[in-house]
């Protein structure tokens, strides 16, 4: 598989601060490529070396194969991107902003191809409507809509699901999802909103202080043998004194706020169900939790979400 | 490059902010029109009040070369600041507007760039001067006829055959789309430091103000400074009314009586235009775009 980004030892000092420190990862050709970190992880920042925006102080970014710094104009032709905000130009319509930046990205596309644009992202009946006049949802749309005009090969994403109702960010994922699958498109997504990532990223890059904690695919991070379960029941100190009387007692992990946690392989969740009810544990809730977000709490936060069980 | 120049034009005649300053001109010339038609015998009665006695003119005096002239050394005051609401706006508006990240992850270098938004600036700039030419001096010359020029300096007085004024004005617009041009750049270079539009306006108008008032104060600490002020040859303009004499102290027709302080103040402003982009040019491409 063509490796699109190659990011080596990229660092970027403000002063002080530290923002990028010595960052390395890769992105490979059709990936969905998740970049997770807390606010000031460095994940915008990164973003903005990626696209010229800010100069590193030292490493290399490598796209499509060329050195950024010596191929900006060949690289930046062929990426399209929405940056932190979706800002397009307030006092002109939607199908004009589109078609400005589709000539400043270097093409000269019909009034039906920027209509099929605009009808991608759901913007087609205000296609003619001054910009200023739209939602936070409908911008991010239309910006999302200008990354993609010029039909780039690399799409980068900074939190393309700000703002969006519930109805917009599945729209949004389905579009990811759809030109990543049906077109081969390759795409770096930055969100706060980690079970959207979860849900849409081959795979995941989690920075923290501009370092990286950890950088691999989604599902082997997601490893269904280290599900966390959380149980509520109708008398803890009973439930817990059975359980570590059981085949459970190693999986125990604590108990706190009243509610046990356990530590098992995915799939024996419907065992402990029925171990529960043998024991006469009087269940109230059973949680499974092992998503993306939990382990991204974990890297980032020092191992907090295990510890924060512990006895 | 066309691409870039024409989008950042099309972007400047979008915007309702543009005519504000063609709305402004308009108003203004229109208003000092209407009053020098209704009342222009007053006002050069009042001009000639102390030099009524000692000389006869005749003639149509308040024509529409002297209507010109009057607005011109009223309007060129106030024009910089129309020409720093589009030119200190250039990149502090875009930064302001978010568009500037967008801009600068396309296929395009930075110099390129400001070269065609500082282009794009000059054709705003251009283009108010020759609609002030069109209302101050074409539309003067229909409503109010021609005639020779009678203009009074501060020590002397100079009569120009309305036969040897067209060109003048014809001079004095290109210089004055130098100046403004000028100004246009200083705002374009302080543009580059701000993230809103109201700073750098307010800090070009200051600017100018600052200097303005060096240029004109007669302490001689700061006389060795004034030929390097920029405000000091804005108004040079005025150098294609002053005409030769002979030795019958007749006016020369088709001269100028200091060519060379045309030729120096032009230069002067050149440089200061291109010290100001290339400033804008240095300083932005070491940048780093945090909006």
């Amino acid at each position: 598989m063509q490796q699109i980004v190659k990011v080596t030892d990229l660092s970027k000092q403000f002063k002080n601060l530290t923002a990028v420190n010595r960052l390395s990862f890769s992105v490979n050709e059709g990936d969905v490529y998740g970049f997770l970190g807390q606010n000031g992880a460095g994940k915008s920042t990164s973003i903005r070396m990626m696209l010229t925006l800010i100069e590193p102080t030292a490493g290399q970014i490598e796209i499509f194969g060329m050195d950024l710094s010596k191929h900006r104009r060949e690289i930046l032709r062929n990426i399209g991107a929405v940056i932190e905000k979706p800002d397009v130009y307030k006092y002109l319509s939607a199908y004009d902003n589109l078609q400005l930046f589709a000539r400043l990205s270097g093409i000269k596309p019909t009034r039906k191809q920027l209509m099929e644009q605009l009808e991608m992202v759901g913007l087609a009946q205000r296609a003619d409507d001054k910009v200023k006049t739209f939602s936070q949802g409908m911008k991010q749309r239309l910006g999302i809509g200008i990354a993609l005009v010029h039909n780039p090969q690399l799409i980068i994403l900074d939190e393309p699901t700000n703002g969006l109702d519930p109805q917009g960010i599945a729209d949004i994922r389905n579009l990811i999802l759809h030109l990543s699958r049906e077109s081969n498109k390759t795409f770096v997504v930055s969100s706060h909103l980690l079970s959207e990532i979860e849900q849409i990223a081959t795979r995941v890059l989690i920075i923290d202080k501009g370092k990286k904690l950890v950088e691999g695919n989604a599902s082997e991070l997601l490893d269904p043998t280290q599900t966390i379960v959380e149980l509520q029941t109708f008398d803890n100190a009973f439930a817990l004194q059975q359980l570590k009387a059981s085949k459970w007692a190693d999986k125990v992990q604590g108990h706190r706020n009243n509610t046990i946690v356990i530590k098992l392989d995915r799939r024996e969740i419907p065992s402990l169900h029925t171990d529960l009810a043998n024991m006469q544990i009087q269940l109230l809730s059973l949680q499974p939790r092992h998503s993306l977000e939990d382990y991204f709490l974990q890297v980032t936060s020092g191992n907090q979400h295990v510890d924060t069980y512990s006895n | 490059m066309l691409t870039l120049i024409q989008i950042e034009l099309y972007k400047i005649f979008r915007r309702p902010r543009t005519y504000i300053a063609f709305g402004a001109i308009a108003s203004l010339i229109l208003i000092i029109q209407f009053g020098l038609k209704v009342d222009g015998k007053s006002y050069t009665d009042f001009l000639m009040k102390d030099i009524g006695g000692s000389m006869v003119i005749d003639g149509n005096i308040i024509n529409g070369y002297l209507i010109c002239y009057i607005m011109l050394q009223l309007l060129l005051v106030h024009v910089p600041l129309l020409v720093a609401l589009i030119a200190a706006d250039m990149i502090s508006g875009e930064a302001n507007m978010g568009t500037l990240r967008l801009l600068l992850s396309k296929p395009y270098s930075r110099t390129e760039l400001l070269l065609a938004k500082f282009l794009a600036a000059t054709v705003y700039t251009i283009m108010l001067l020759i609609w002030l030419a069109i209302l101050a001096l074409f539309l003067s010359m229909w409503i109010f006829g021609l005639g020779d020029l009678f203009l009074m300096k501060s020590s002397y007085v100079v009569l120009i055959n309305q036969n040897d004024v067209f060109w003048r004005y014809a001079g004095a617009f290109v210089f004055a789309a130098l100046a403004m041009v000028t100004v246009a750049s200083l705002g374009f270079f302080l543009s580059i430091f701000a993230e809103n539009s109201i700073g750098p306006i307010v800090a070009t108008m200051s600017v100018i103000v600052f200097f303005t008032i060096l240029s004109t104060l007669n302490i001689p600490i700061f006389n060795a400074l004034k030929p390097y002020l920029f405000t000091t040859h804005l108004i040079s303009w005025k150098e294609f009314f002053d005409l030769k004499v002979n030795d019958a102290n007749e006016a020369i027709i088709g001269s100028i009586q200091n060519p060379q302080r045309i030729i120096t103040s032009a230069l002067v402003l050149l440089l200061h235009i291109v010290g100001f982009v290339g400033g804008a040019i240095f300083i932005f491409n070491k940048k780093d775009v945090l909006s």
